[in-house]
């Protein structure tokens, strides 16, 4: 048992996919160089206005209820990507028939999807939330699959042994239908393409002197009489109307490739009209890797922008996080302005896999706001990094946790309000210096697990730890001494922290990191304040290599 | 008299009820009462042309009396020792076994303030409740108004640092000497805010962010090194709105601050080391070779300049931090109100 998925008016329909909102309207696909753009191909409602592939494009506007759009390869591309998707959903034997036309083998497949009428709507379903109308068709062989998909509108499913009855209301255009409606060819079929298609026409005009209209009149042709004329192509179009070919599938291993891009006629200023296209294009893309039963880890967005004005900007703002950045890591996004090309790029790096538009659109969003390119944007183009989902299975008896895509929205609007790389989780660094950590992303997912049972009596033999807090930055302090020792300390900055040192302990020296430039070396004290009837308990810090007095931090 | 039965002329047969509420106040006291039955004796001869449209008044105060008592021994009065009390929240530890002792623990789902003046204990117990919630395989969230926590201290109290998310507000050079950046005040005066108003609505809006983004064990609002002038600015809407956001959720909601500002809001309030008699059981003990002694007498016993011991010998090893608890929600009243724990400086044990 074979499918094949076919989509009629392929180029219109890859248009019609990036714009949906295009399907209530006449819509006619020019190609070619300014200004002799041609129409190639037409929607239904553009046909009932007149409009025919060959017009030009002078023609064609002068029916003012017709959208013309260019023919866009980077569309078709993803649509027949979308395509490939859709069938490799359903089984892994998948043929790439034509960019329009996919077939794949359903053997075995009834125990998962059920009866072939189910498999064909089920089939034509993921097709239609792919963005794309299809026409499925069933058949116990390839090639009537393929000639059934693309004579009949909808599903069809063709029982065995009935294929000639079934085919025979098909017009033999449809044995000459191959290459009508692939935009691309592939590399196979580019050798002698004139040839063919001038023997195709012949053979076409030939049937019809004969008054040969339909696969049913040349399925009933003479075997014989139609090979001594028309040869070997005969024999063969005449085993296709019987639908006798036997024919094996040519499997192939489809990429895993998850791009969407779209090109504007007019460029784009403003982020709120951006974010629209992005949702497009992040729903599309979510849709195709959830038809592969796939996530993505890594969003990579990059837009052609229409100068470089904007791009010098970008590399002049310091602010903006760049791969070169030592931190780059630690960031969720980063980005790469190219100096060479007028684009401009941002990767979303999440923590964890996931799969859901809206969560990856709201991030979009929250990092472009940061990041605005800053030059009008001409193409967008987002690719997803496919990963495999993430399995997870909570516990009734384990405590709470956030839930990822909540958290990773609301750790990038934090981001939003108080800095990138202030928000975040503590890794703590291999040194002796004061401020020795680092801030790294905070994963709720990772670092869930059972929580170890501890021995209560190590439990009760913890004590509790006197904690420090420090003033970032530090306080500087005009420090009295008295033979080598603060007596008394002044803090210009913070009145209430000043007064005589009832108590002190220290000094302590420390110093490291010698052999780098920043090298550190102090003393530190820890004394007592008298302030206005209360105690207070600092740190006192003497800066060796400044030659200054600081407050550090105060024991709370 | 608070209740009467007045018929008029143009509608004689209805009958208008006032304040029957208060008719048990009414029928209650001697003197209205007894007004009352004057006022059913003399309503016939008052009324004669109600007396000739419809019933007697007499008789319709009578319907009237008996249906509103119907009505009173159709509500049921019921004790307010019998009424449903709100779920007892439930309290998870503290980390510290004498707070738990004083407090019954950190109530999950309520707000609870934690006070005192600097140097009161306040981010020892902070981390002390970080460690046990982290323990227990809880996220947590320090919402630092002055991006104050010490890595170093919060590792060494045992916070498992992979489940702290630390929210830095404000804008700060960490750079051992710098002056107050530049950029910052450049950055503040095109903002045309205050540095400090900016803080307390990064902190808001980060905290708001948190509460609604759930599953956080324990949310901490370190407001310790913001003036109480500057934190009262935190309108009690605000705290309202936190109180609800957290209710029925396993979140507890800790609030470090200087001194009280959440008002009812809060669940829990504990006040740290805050009174004055306390100074010198509070501060630090020394680990001397001719014993502990309290720094303070130390002070008024030797002379700085003549001190012959020097400095490095005395460490600070620990501190004496007590509580006092000032309110609580809970049922159980506390048996004494005050407890006291030590905490040990880290390399000390």
């Amino acid at each position: 048992m074979f499918a094949c998925i076919y989509i009629p008016n392929f180029l219109v329909a890859a248009i019609l996919r990036a714009e949906p909102e295009l399907r209530t309207q006449a819509v006619a696909m020019l190609e070619g160089k300014p200004p002799l753009e041609k129409i190639v191909a037409v929607n239904e409602k553009a046909e009932q206005l007149g409009i025919t592939p060959g017009m030009t494009k002078a023609q064609a506007e002068l029916c003012t209820e017709l959208t013309l759009r260019l023919r866009s390869s980077l569309q078709e591309t993803a649509a027949h990507a979308a395509l490939l998707d859709c069938a490799q959903s359903f089984s892994p034997c998948v043929e790439d028939s034509a960019c329009d036309t996919v077939a794949l083998d359903l053997a075995g497949m009834e125990s998962l999807f059920g009866s072939a009428p189910d498999i064909a709507r089920a089939i034509a379903n993921r097709a239609a939330a792919l963005g794309l109308n299809a026409n499925v068709a069933i058949a116990s062989n390839f090639d009537a699959a393929l000639l059934a998909a693309r004579g009949f509108p909808g599903i069809t499913v063709i029982s065995a042994e009935k294929e000639a009855e079934q085919l025979g209301s098909l017009p033999v255009e449809v044995l000459f239908a191959e290459h009508s409606g692939d935009p691309t060819p592939r590399t196979s079929r580019e050798m002698g393409q004139p040839d063919q298609e001038q023997k195709q026409t012949s053979l076409l005009e030939t049937l019809d002197r004969w008054g040969i209209r339909n696969l049913r009149s040349l399925a009933a042709l003479p075997e014989v009489s139609l090979s001594e004329r028309l040869g070997q192509d005969g024999a063969r179009l005449q085993r296709l109307a019987r639908g006798a070919v036997l024919r094996k599938l040519v499997p192939v291993e489809a990429p895993l490739v998850f791009e969407e891009a779209v090109e504007l006629e007019h460029p784009i200023v403003l982020l709120e009209p951006l974010a629209f296209l992005l949702n497009r294009l992040l729903e599309q893309l979510c849709a195709r890797l959830g038809s592969r039963a796939l996530a993505t880890q890594e969003l990579r967005l990059t837009l052609e922008l229409s100068n470089l004005t904007g791009i010098e900007d970008e590399l002049e703002n310091p602010g903006i996080p760049s791969e070169s950045d030592g931190d780059a890591d630690a960031s969720a996004s980063s980005t790469v302005v190219s100096c060479r090309q007028t684009s401009f790029v941002r990767t979303l790096r999440l923590p964890l896999p996931m799969l859901d538009a809206k969560v990856f659109l709201k991030l979009l969003q929250l990092d472009l706001n940061a990041h605005p390119p800053g030059a009008p944007i001409v193409k967008i183009h987002l690719a997803a990094q496919p990963a495999r989902p993430r399995s997870a299975q909570g516990g009734l008896f384990l405590p709470p946790s956030p839930e990822p895509e909540k958290l990773e929205l609301t750790l990038a609007r934090i981001a939003g309000i108080v800095g990138e790389h202030r928000v975040g989780a503590l890794e703590m660094l291999d040194t002796h210096h004061p401020e020795g950590f680092r801030m790294r992303r905070f994963v709720a997912e990772v670092a869930r697990r059972v929580p170890q049972k501890r021995n209560p009596d190590a439990e009760e033999a913890s004590s509790v730890v006197t904690a420090m807090r420090r003033f970032r930055p530090p306080l500087r302090a005009n420090v009295t001494l008295e033979n080598g020792q603060p007596v008394q300390v002044v803090c210009p900055k913070r009145k209430d922290v000043q007064g005589d040192v009832l108590w002190k302990a220290g000094p302590w020296r420390f110093s490291g990191d010698w052999w780098e430039r920043e090298a550190w070396s102090r003393d530190e004290w820890d004394v007592a304040l008298q302030q206005d009837g209360s105690l207070a308990l600092y740190r006192l810090v003497h800066d060796l290599l400044g030659g200054g007095w600081f407050i550090e931090g105060t024991y709370d | 008299m608070s209740s009467a039965v007045v018929s008029t002329s143009a509608a004689l047969s209805r009958h208008f009820v006032f304040e029957d509420e208060a008719d048990a106040e009414a029928s209650s006291s001697p003197g209205i009462s007894s007004s009352r039955a004057a006022l059913d004796r003399t309503a016939p001869s008052a009324s004669p042309r109600a007396v000739g449209s419809g019933p007697s008044i007499a008789s319709v105060a009578h319907v009237l009396q008996s249906t509103i008592n119907n009505q009173k021994s159709a509500i049921s009065l019921a004790p307010a020792s019998r009424l449903e009390m709100r779920p007892v929240p439930a309290m998870v530890s503290s980390g510290i076994a004498e707070l738990d002792a004083l407090t019954g623990g950190l109530p999950r789902g309520c707000v609870t303030e934690i006070c005192g003046a600097a140097s009161s204990g306040r981010t020892t117990l902070l981390l002390a409740s970080l460690m046990a919630a982290t323990r227990r395989g809880e996220f947590c969230a320090v919402v630092d108004a002055s991006d104050s926590l010490d890595a170093n201290s919060a590792a060494a109290a045992g916070v498992e640092l992979e489940r702290l998310l630390w929210v830095r507000c404000g804008d700060s050079s960490s750079k051992l000497g710098s002056p107050q950046s530049k950029d910052t005040e450049k950055k503040n005066k095109l903002r045309n805010t205050n540095p400090v108003e900016h803080r307390l609505e990064q902190v808001l809006r980060a905290t708001d962010l948190l509460l609604e983004s759930g599953g956080f064990g324990m949310i901490v609002l370190d407001l310790a090194e913001l003036a109480p002038l500057v934190a009262r600015r935190i309108p009690l809407t605000t705290w309202f709105r936190f109180r609800r956001a957290i209710e029925h959720t396993p979140t507890i909601l800790l609030a470090i601050e200087q001194q009280a500002i959440a008002g009812s809001c809060s669940s829990l309030l504990l006040q740290l080391g805050d009174a004055a008699p306390s100074l010198l059981d509070s501060v630090p003990t020394l680990s001397h070779d001719q014993g502990l002694q309290p720094f303070g007498r130390l002070r008024s016993d030797t002379n700085p300049s003549e001190s012959f011991q020097p400095a490095h010998t005395q460490l600070l090893t620990k501190l004496n931090i007590k509580a006092e608890l000032v309110r609580s929600r809970l049922e159980r009243k506390p048996a004494r109100s005050v407890a006291g724990f030590v905490s040990k400086t880290a390399w000390a044990g």
